[in-house]
């Protein structure tokens, strides 16, 4: 091997606009950065900052009508040549031939990222056709061999298979596949992991890693989670509305933030490393209370004969938050539909205590009973967007179950304008539509809509999975004013221990439909009981580059103790 | 795969027999039956016909049982003996008849799918990659008017303009001297010259759908991650258009075979009166127009079946081409 540059490629003053029908929006505005051997650089930002156009204008692949305005990208090749990709035309030969073969990229959704129609083995072989004009069944061994890289179990089965017979960790380990194909010496990767569960984000950084480490790649990795980037960044590039408001070492922007954006987002992250002072304050739920809600030993087997939900027992204390966690396809959401009869478990008893004390089975309550306690039990959903009515306004998607319940006239007005207000939106705005408001504004819709018939327990299914973490916090405290205000009880569905251990009094763990663990928040996040929550814990970045530990995180076999 | 198409199959069975129900309820429905159409015919040409002759026809005809049991005597005749029964019209066995005009009816569809995929796909694929363009704009405007533009005047002015201004022979599906001669070189060339005119005046029809719904189609797919992944990859523009997004654009165009074919069908009956064609299209019409029954349920029960069949091998073509169907 001779003597290489350190920097393979180096950004400058990088300008990518979009014109619309109002006047140019300038998604990147002005960035500039080096990306060197070996090394990492992650770029963070909230949704919006510009940071995925950043990557594509890299490779001149922005979605049109988008188009690279000015600045340059170098690329410096082994033998020294250099290459301006800016000043390339973007359908023309000489970019196609870097991309893929020299600066190779990965995308956040695994599913739709790849063809369904075609086997994974055609899609990863294919980049070896194009740049090599590889014969099929030379295509085929190294297609095998990068298989065997990324970890794909039984790769000569494999081969053939297509994308949706595989999981979503499986899914992005293939595309990484894809992207080695042509042994890069870039690669650029768009949130990766931000579809996948905690502990498969952590096996997918760990390949990126070592991948990393074995080729002598240069990484650009994009992402939301701070968390992430303490684990693996080498660098760091803060963007904000299109353009950088810093960029240094990890350790610098974590622990020495020169720019207030960088300082509230660190903030913001860090605040959710620990519980909330709202309820730090809170005096504690005296022991003896009789439950709320007791739920005894339900099950909900699926006709597909999965057994979603098995045998789980629970209680939900009044004013208490129970949080549930556990991955994707453990049976949370089920299990939380099913305490609403949503669907509709096979056994067990879901006992809810009615306001004047005697207790109802939710499982066996027949239609009108149902109706009564469908005004006291309410949900929120996680899809800020999918769960709000396009084609109705804001204050007739607040008013909807108070008309239900029979209110009318200057009452219902003067209610919606009241919840408007409870949830920090003006109540000026009722005669919008849910499109005009941000992710966040719109959960906070959800949650009056949820909030409106003076609920008693609240079930809320990743209500904050959505928004960007400065969001989130807000959202809890939010959340968590209203508990204290209107004397809720949540139940708290999500797969972000951080947002857990913010909020909830209790937290139960569920793995494969089961309940592996339930305890005090502080008791499981400290001192786990269960192999499974310690392996969950370790798997969770940890927003610290000098405490990083998912590399040597705990791994938990399943059937070792089931 | 298999299982797939067997169990396809079986669902085929309950629909052919609601549908020879249906046909033969149609059939039906107009007041009187064929022997007072005759009767009608015979009084307006000034003859008469005794009472008694009327009865005893009925009679031999089986005209006078209920409608359930003359069902059921056509129905088990098709199944035993493969008897579709008797015109009253020509006096022949209807299965004498139609054989050979059922077999122009389906080559004559086939040929106008073909004929319409081959032009609307390349159609549909310019319309959406160059969306709102002039070629997009001109695209559907053609498409359209051909669709607006009833069959027989489409069939009436091609006639027209086929005699008047190139002197070809239209009309028939053959020259007058190969009607009745088996099949040859000669034959097929012919035929060659004949078919084209009818294929594309009742496929031009048909185009606006399938245009449409390949742009639409197209459309939807251009915009999706994949298309970026495979951009991403260095795949050149062409390549990355029809292996890609134009591969999965065409999946719903195959599940439209289904109401393609019966929309060919039932435009190639008016086109093939006009332009006297020998399929089932005008045979039908005359026996709707006698209450000729037999030869008409006939008919109409083995045009639902090629359309039946067709849905299947749409069907059959979709689990091919798609694998997630194949995985159900």
């Amino acid at each position: 091997m001779t003597i290489m540059k350190d920097t393979i490629l180096e950004v400058r003053e990088l300008r990518t606009v979009f014109p619309t029908r109002t006047g140019i929006f300038k998604a990147v505005d002005g960035v500039s950065f080096e990306l060197k051997r070996g090394k990492t650089l992650c770029v963070v930002g909230e949704s919006g900052s510009g940071k995925s156009v950043t990557a594509r204008s890299i490779l001149q692949i922005v979605d049109r009508p988008g188009r690279i305005e000015g600045g340059s990208v170098l690329l410096t090749r082994a033998d020294g040549s250099t290459t301006d990709l800016a000043k390339l035309e973007p359908r023309g030969r000489e970019i196609r031939d870097v991309r893929g073969k020299e600066i190779a990229m990965i995308f956040q959704e695994p599913m739709s990222s790849l063809s369904p129609v075609h086997r994974i083995g055609t899609q990863i072989g294919e980049s070896l056709r194009i740049h090599f004009g590889t014969p099929k069944h030379e295509q085929r061994e190294r297609v095998l061999e990068l298989l065997r890289q990324v970890e794909i179990p039984h790769p000569e089965t494999a081969i053939d298979r297509y994308t949706f017979e595989f999981s979503g960790g499986m899914r992005q380990r293939v595309m990484i596949a894809m992207a080695l194909a042509c042994n890069p010496s870039v690669l650029i990767a768009d949130e990766p992991t931000t579809a996948l569960d905690v502990t498969t984000q952590a096996e997918i950084l760990d390949l990126i890693k070592k991948l990393q480490q074995n080729h002598g790649m240069a990484v650009l990795f994009i992402t939301h989670d701070m968390g992430v980037v303490a684990e693996i960044a080498d660098e760091v590039l803060v963007m904000y509305r299109g353009k950088v408001m810093e960029r240094g070492p990890v350790e610098q922007i974590f622990h020495a933030p020169q720019d207030a954006y960088t300082h509230r987002l660190i903030d913001s992250v860090v605040r959710l490393e620990k519980k909330a002072e709202l309820r730090l304050a809170r005096p504690a739920i005296p022991e003896g209370t009789a439950p709320l809600l007791d739920v005894r030993n339900l099950s909900l087997t699926f006709p597909s004969g999965l057994k979603a939900v098995d045998d789980v027992s629970l209680t939900v204390r009044p004013g208490e938050t129970l949080g549930i966690v556990g991955e994707s396809g453990s049976g949370k959401t089920t299990m939380g539909r099913c305490l609403l009869r949503i669907y509709d478990p096979q056994a067990g008893t879901i006992d809810y205590r009615r306001p004047d004390g005697h207790m109802v089975d939710i499982r066996t309550a027949d239609k009108a009973a149902l109706k009564k306690i469908r005004s006291e039990v309410r949900m929120i959903f996680q899809d800020p967007v999918g769960s709000l009515s396009p084609r109705k306004t804001v204050g007739q998607i607040i008013a909807e179950p108070l008309k239900i319940a029979g209110m009318k006239g200057r009452e219902l007005n003067d209610r919606v304008a009241d919840l408007m207000q409870q949830v920090g939106l003006e109540p000026a705005w009722r005669e919008r539509y849910p499109h005009a408001f941000s992710g966040g504004q719109r959960q906070r819709i959800g949650i009056a809509r949820a909030i409106a018939l003076k609920p008693r327990l609240i079930v809320a299914d990743e209500a904050t999975s959505a928004l960007d973490v400065s969001l989130r916090s807000q959202m809890l405290d939010l959340m968590m004013k209203l508990q204290d205000e209107l004397g809720l009880s949540y139940v708290f569905i999500s797969h972000d221990m951080s947002v857990i251990r913010y909020m909830c009094d209790r937290v139960a763990v569920m793995y494969r439909g089961k309940i592996v663990e339930v305890g005090e928040t502080d008791q499981v996040v400290n001192e786990p009981a269960h192999d499974y929550t310690r392996a969950l814990l370790s798997a969770i970045p940890h927003p610290d580059p000098h405490n990083r530990r998912i590399h040597n995180r705990f791994r938990y076999k399943a059937g070792r103790t089931a | 795969m298999l299982r797939y198409i067997a169990k396809r199959m079986v669902f085929a069975i309950p629909t052919l027999f609601a549908v020879s129900i249906v046909a033969f309820i149609i059939i039906q429905l107009p007041p009187g039956d064929y022997l007072t159409t005759l009767m009608a015919d015979w009084a307006s040409q000034g003859g008469a016909v005794e009472a008694g002759t009327v009865a005893a026809m009925r009679d031999r005809y089986g005209l006078d049982q209920p409608i359930y049991f003359q069902y059921y005597k056509w129905i088990a005749g098709i199944l035993t003996r493969g008897d579709f029964g008797i015109s009253f019209d020509f006096g022949k066995p209807v299965t004498e008849l139609i054989w050979n005009r059922l077999g122009f009816s389906l080559l004559l569809s086939v040929l106008t799918l073909c004929f319409v995929w081959a032009i609307a796909i390349p159609i549909g694929i310019l319309s959406a990659v160059r969306q709102y363009s002039i070629s997009d704009y001109t695209a559907t405007f053609l498409a359209f008017f051909f669709l607006a533009v009833p069959d027989f005047l489409m069939a009436l002015s091609a006639m027209y303009i086929m005699s008047a201004w190139f002197g070809q022979s239209v009309g028939g599906l053959f020259s007058a001297e190969y009607v009745d001669v088996s099949w040859s070189l000669g034959k097929l060339i012919d035929f060659a010259q004949h078919v084209w005119l009818p294929v594309v005046v009742i496929g031009l029809g048909s185009l606006a759908a399938l245009v449409r719904i390949m742009r639409a189609n197209l459309l939807d797919e251009l915009s999706k991650p994949y298309v970026t992944t495979a951009r991403a990859k260095g795949m050149s523009e062409f390549e990355l258009l029809l292996r890609y997004p134009v591969r999965l654009a065409l999946n719903p165009l195959i599940s439209t075979i289904g109401w393609i074919l019966p929309a060919v069908i039932s435009g190639e009956i008016i086109v093939s009166v006009v332009m006297s064609l020998p399929t089932t299209g005008p045979l039908l019409l005359r026996s709707l127009l006698a209450q000729d029954m037999y030869l008409a349920g006939s008919l109409i029960l083995l045009i639902s079946v090629l359309t039946i069949i067709g849905t299947l091998i749409s069907d059959i073509l979709l689990a091919i081409t798609d694998p997630r169907i194949r995985l159900q």
